[in-house]
């Protein structure tokens, strides 16, 4: 356990260095999410209106979960990269325990996240949007995220051993985001939409922590619609997230100990 | 004298195709056995059943006194592998990749440390080390993934066509380090196109295609399978070739067989001094001008292409 535990701060530390070595990966994890939180802030902001609150406040969720989202490709493309440069056979070959390779990559990205959480709460900060029900709850919605973006790498580990090129991981995981994202509430109200396609919207799992976050940060959080995932958004949320994890977890763990190179 | 690797009888098919229908073999300590096929022939395939990166289907595999398939962890501990490509983190220096090894090797910070440092002096990247490896030749790589592999200083090493790809001085540089690990009395197998490669470093040769065991033996012994040394003949003027082909095969009463390019004459010499002394009179009779006249004993490209070639024609009249 404690071999694991220093292996997987090795392998962190390996990610850690590549963002000191290359800082244009900085950018989609600073530049991009900072980019979001002004594009669809205030350009959306300007010309959409939600009852209940500003559309600043409305959308930091949505543009926070995207972000979150975004963790899939980011986890899966940096997978493709070791298993084609033949590093996952390197460490496969090594006495280590098949689990730290992923657990140290996924773990580094979920860092990142948390970096992009702080950027974007700033920037969200300077557009107006705030945090209502005191920070305990923030804190919460922001573990919520952040478990999120955790679950999000996972899966794209899987992807990335299942797929083992960049091309396809681009092309799915953006076929897999935009319903995901935009078929949601995260950007948009969904009581406008029709009905079939408002009951995709609301149980889309994006649209669970999308809300479970709007409550926790006291956003406001309007055409909500009925139903189990409105009402408990967060329990939903958590549901949602562990069942994730707990099939793509030792999914990712078998794949990886069979994958070869090439 | 008890054997670092003993494998028998491995077979491993992908999606229907068989890469290893049985392949046995054994390498006594501290020697090299080169496995030699063309590409495909299930060379890779068997590293990396050996190197417990991949279960096959049947078979028994004992590394450094362990099973490989029961006791992955204990073999990964005892063995250097070192892949067709140079597996390293391109954006961490050559100095981190090793320390990052030595660390997930458990080896402590301090002995992590100067085992880096030694190898890279060793290998003579002491001035890059501090560089990105993105930075580096395709000869630094190999040497710095070889490197790699030795952190744990490893009884027994494999090597997977370890110079592939590389210019003939890194390939010389490359082979200087595998002998000097040889010295120290680690095994190796090393995989090879390469014939030379395998005559030059392995004690003993395993030629492998299409996923089976088709010779066994030293480079010498493989050599006289072949049979007899060859006089080869190139006349200088390309149109003479067919000439030079007829006064020899009636002199020597065969068949000659002419190289690729159409340009060099080649009969067996069964007979040695004789045979050279008729073909050198024909030649003379015909009054041409001769680029080459030499003898030649059997390379091992003769032996590949001898083995190989027959168990291709088996295969087609099967």
């Amino acid at each position: 356990m404690t071999e694991t535990l220093s292996d997987v701060r090795a392998l962190v530390g390996r990610h850690f260095r590549h963002i000191y070595r290359i800082p244009e990966q900085l950018i989609s994890v600073t530049i991009m999410p900072i980019a979001f939180v002004l594009i669809f802030g205030m350009l959306f902001g300007s010309a959409m209106k939600v009852e209940g609150g500003s559309y600043q406040e409305y959308i930091m969720a949505g543009i926070f979960i995207q972000v979150m989202m975004a963790n899939i490709s980011q986890t899966a493309l940096g997978v493709v990269g070791d298993l084609s440069n033949g590093l996952v056979d390197r460490f496969r070959s090594l006495p280590i325990s098949r689990s730290a390779v992923l657990i140290g990559r996924t773990t580094a990205d979920m860092a990142l996240a948390a970096w992009s959480c702080v950027l974007m709460a700033g920037v969200g900060y300077l557009i107006g949007w705030r945090i209502h029900n005191g920070l305990p709850k923030a804190l919460a919605a922001f573990g919520l995220l952040l478990l999120l973006g955790f679950a999000m790498s996972w899966l794209g580990a899987l992807l990335g051993l299942a797929l083992r090129s960049t091309e396809s991981v681009n092309a799915l995981a953006f076929m897999a985001m935009m319903p995901l994202v935009f078929l949601s509430n995260a950007f948009v109200p969904p009581d406008g939409l029709p009905t079939w396609l408002r009951v995709v919207a609301e149980w889309n799992p994006v649209s669970m922590v999308v809300t479970a976050c709007r409550q926790l940060f006291g956003n406001p959080t309007v055409g909500l619609g009925t139903g189990l995932p409105a009402e408990h958004p967060v329990l939903m949320s958590l549901l949602l997230i562990g069942g994730i994890l707990a099939v793509v977890v030792p999914m990712s763990g078998r794949a990886y100990s069979t994958a070869t190179a090439r | 004298m008890t054997n670092a690797i003993e494998a028998e009888g491995l077979r491993k098919s992908y999606k229907g195709h068989e890469a290893l229908s049985g392949v046995s073999l054994t390498v006594p300590e501290g020697t090299v056995l080169g496995l030699l096929g063309p590409n495909g022939a299930g060379k890779t395939t068997t590293v990396r059943i050996l190197a417990t990166l991949l279960q096959p289907e049947e078979g028994r595999a004992m590394v450094a006194g362990f099973d490989a398939l029961k006791q992955p962890k204990e073999v990964r501990r005892r063995i250097g592998l070192t892949g067709q490509y140079a597996a390293l983190d391109e954006r961490l220096t050559g100095r981190e990749n090793l320390r990052l090894i030595g660390t997930l090797l458990h080896l402590g910070k301090g002995p992590s440390r100067r085992r880096a440092d030694e190898l890279l002096e060793r290998f003579e990247l002491s001035e890059a080390a501090d560089r990105v490896v993105r930075t580096y030749s395709g000869g630094m790589r190999r040497r710095l993934d070889l490197a790699a592999s030795l952190m744990v200083d490893p009884p027994v090493l494999f090597l997977d066509e370890p110079t592939t790809g590389l210019d003939p001085s890194s390939r010389l540089v490359l082979w200087g380090m595998i002998r000097e690990q040889v010295a120290k009395g680690v095994t190796v197998l090393l995989t090879t196109q390469y014939l030379e490669e395998a005559d030059q470093l392995a004690d003993r040769i395993v030629v492998i295609d299409t996923g089976k065991v088709i010779a066994e033996g030293t480079a010498d012994q493989l050599k006289q399978k072949v049979g007899t040394e060859r006089l080869e003949v190139a006349a200088l003027a390309a149109e003479d070739t067919s000439r030079v082909v007829a006064a020899i095969g009636a002199r020597l009463a065969t068949t000659p067989s002419v190289s690729e390019d159409g340009r060099t004459v080649s009969v067996p010499l069964p007979d040695g001094m004789g045979g050279v002394a008729a073909a050198a009179a024909a030649v003379e009779e015909l009054g041409i001008e001769i680029a080459e006249f030499a003898v030649r004993r059997p390379s091992l490209d003769d032996v590949f292409m001898t083995l190989t070639g027959q168990t291709a024609r088996e295969k087609d009249s099967a």
